[in-house]
């Protein structure tokens, strides 16, 4: 066709500069992961010390404590804004007055910075400010200080990425339900199926890939998240939402522990993609099992 | 729910949903439109007298003026840089029989993917230690910002134009090639006209992406680069309890995201499901 020099030559800055930046980060963090690498050590010229890190690694409770952590805030978080997500596209898919506005309305959270979110979430639960603590307190007569109280805390953590991101998985399911055949759920009909019997048999099975991109999209993102809970409660109060990208960056990252904080990175990165590998196995098992029971 | 009941049930239904999305960016307007005394008394719904004193002192602020036009140089010159490098990369892998290529589109998606904390501490120790040159290292810098949002961004954009690319004809820079056009100028005459929807979403998803960053921000620069994010979250650590001015640099931050809304708004979700759901 035409000389593949200068296609080379267009695609060559892109992959320099994703090489430097991607790659070879990526890279550095593997090596120095191996070293007993510390800026303010004695000697301040790092060595090899084998999988050392890691060894320390498994019994740091502290980073058990924020793996765990950020696992209960993925799974609270996920799967509630599967359900409200799938609750809305399906009001979505009926017609109604301004449905674009209200389209439009409903997308606003997901490009806001994530350290805007956590800056109006802390507007909303300082105590004497805020009115979420005011009316809780007022009408409910619950102390609310997401200072003291660490489950307090964590679902006010959960309940903002409730308020980021359902509009991402109700967009995504309302492009998976609009690209459904209609023809099944007439069948379905005629043949006297309940509502509840043509969800579970027809709209999820059949929805399941988008279904499984979201859970596996949101799954990485929330597993990340970082910015908004730093800002709305520093990771407190103790370490009660100090998910392990907080404890990487605020815990790690000061005491300049450089092998032991690149081992922790490249654990977490690990356990990311195990995760959602585990998740895709587990969700494309089970559709490959029900085929063939069949 | 069919007929005039159920439609208007559902227009009332979602006024109220929407309330629950609007509500916590209105509240944040109305405590920056308010003085000190006015915050602690009991919480009211309904903006009471205006006062735009906060917004004054945050933009008259030395300091949040410096991060303001960091944030918007960065912006600016990552969108601009990641639109143009997509174009020749999507054109390249659109246009021209490279080896592997389907891998290489790969990697370069995958690149989006990674945890930011992750690579903090690397990307730390490179800007500080190793890519310096004579004596001047990336750390701190605009330059640095700006390129290392290429790895969020850059992918995005490759995967957005890709599309609009391969759906131009070939046929159209063949013929432009047989009257005797350079690659530069199919590229310039052919290709850009009929891509610039496509490359104006692009730059601006880019630019809100760039503009919204934190982590790599708050990590990578110190004193002379530091961008509006940065600024935000450095007034609930140092400042404390000047909520008004906090509620002021917030709106700032919110509001490209605000104007943009309408423009982008089908894209983005694409945008952020790596293009696995299209609308």
């Amino acid at each position: 066709m035409r000389s593949s020099t200068i296609g080379w030559l267009f695609l060559a800055p892109t992959l320099l500069i994703l090489l430097v930046f991607g790659m070879l980060p990526f890279v550095y963090v593997l090596v120095i992961g191996f070293t007993d690498w510390n800026a303010f050590a004695a000697v301040a010229t790092p060595h090899f010390n084998g999988v050392e890190n890691y060894r320390r690694l498994v019994f740091d409770d502290q980073v058990l404590t924020a793996l765990w952590l950020t696992l209960r805030f993925t799974i609270f978080a996920v799967v509630s804004e599967l359900i409200l997500g799938y609750f809305l596209a399906q009001l979505f898919m009926r017609d109604f007055p301004l449905k674009g506005l209200f389209r439009t309305l409903h997308t606003l959270p997901l490009m806001v910075a994530p350290i805007a979110v956590g800056a109006t979430w802390r507007l909303l639960t300082v105590p004497g400010l805020g009115p979420l603590s005011y009316y809780l307190e007022r009408w409910a007569g619950i102390e609310y200080r997401l200072n003291t109280y660490a489950s307090q805390a964590f679902f006010t953590t959960v309940l903002m990425d409730l308020w980021h991101w359902t509009p991402l998985v109700t967009l995504t399911l309302l492009a998976g339900l609009s690209a459904l055949p209609k023809d099944p759920f007439e069948q379905a009909q005629i043949d006297g199926a309940n509502r509840f019997q043509i969800f579970w048999h027809i709209t999820l099975p059949m929805l399941r890939p988008v279904i499984l991109t979201t859970v596996f999209i949101r799954a990485m993102d929330a597993l990340r998240t970082v910015d908004e809970v730093w800002m709305l409660t520093g990771g407190g109060p103790g370490a009660a939402t100090r998910y392990i990208g907080l404890h990487i960056w605020r815990v790690v990252f000061p005491k300049t522990d450089y092998g032991y904080g690149a081992a922790m990175s490249l654990l977490t990165l690990y356990l990311t993609i195990v995760l959602c590998w585990l998740l895709y196995v587990a969700l494309v098992a089970r559709k490959r099992s029900g085929e063939d029971s069949r | 729910m069919k007929g005039r009941g159920g439609k208007l049930i559902l227009f009332l239904g979602w006024c109220v949903i929407s309330l629950f999305t609007l509500f916590p960016i209105y509240w944040m307007f109305l405590i920056s439109t308010k003085t000190r005394v006015e915050l602690f008394s009991m919480p009211s719904f309904l903006p009471g007298k205006f006062h735009w004193d906060n917004y004054i002192n945050v933009l008259t602020d030395s300091a949040f003026q410096g991060y303001m036009l960091n944030s918007v140089i960065v912006a600016t010159s990552n969108a601009l840089l990641v639109t143009v490098l997509a174009l020749l990369a999507t054109y390249a892998l659109s246009r021209f029989k490279l080896a592997g290529k389907d891998n290489i589109f790969f990697w370069l998606i995958t690149n989006r993917m990674a945890p930011a904390a992750v690579f903090l501490l690397p990307l730390f120790l490179l800007f500080t230690k190793v890519f310096v040159l004579g004596g001047i290292s990336l750390f701190d810098t605009r330059t640095g910002l700006i390129l290392l949002y290429c790895v969020f961004n850059l992918p995005f954009a490759i995967w957005l134009l890709q599309g609009i690319m391969d759906g131009i004809p070939v046929e159209l820079d063949e013929a432009a090639m047989i009257d005797g056009a350079s690659t530069f100028q199919v590229l310039t005459k052919i290709i850009l006209p009929l891509a610039k929807p496509g490359l104006a979403v692009t730059a601006i998803l880019t630019w809100v992406f760039a503009w919204n960053e934190y982590l790599f921000a708050a990590t990578l620069t110190s004193v002379e680069a530091r961008t509006i994010t940065t600024g935000l979250a450095e007034f609930v650590t140092v400042t404390g309890t000047n909520w008004g001015e906090l509620a002021a640099v917030a709106m700032l931050t919110l509001l490209p995201a605000v104007l943009f809304l309408g423009l982008v708004q089908r894209n983005i979700v694409a945008g952020l499901t790596f293009g696995a759901v299209k609308e």
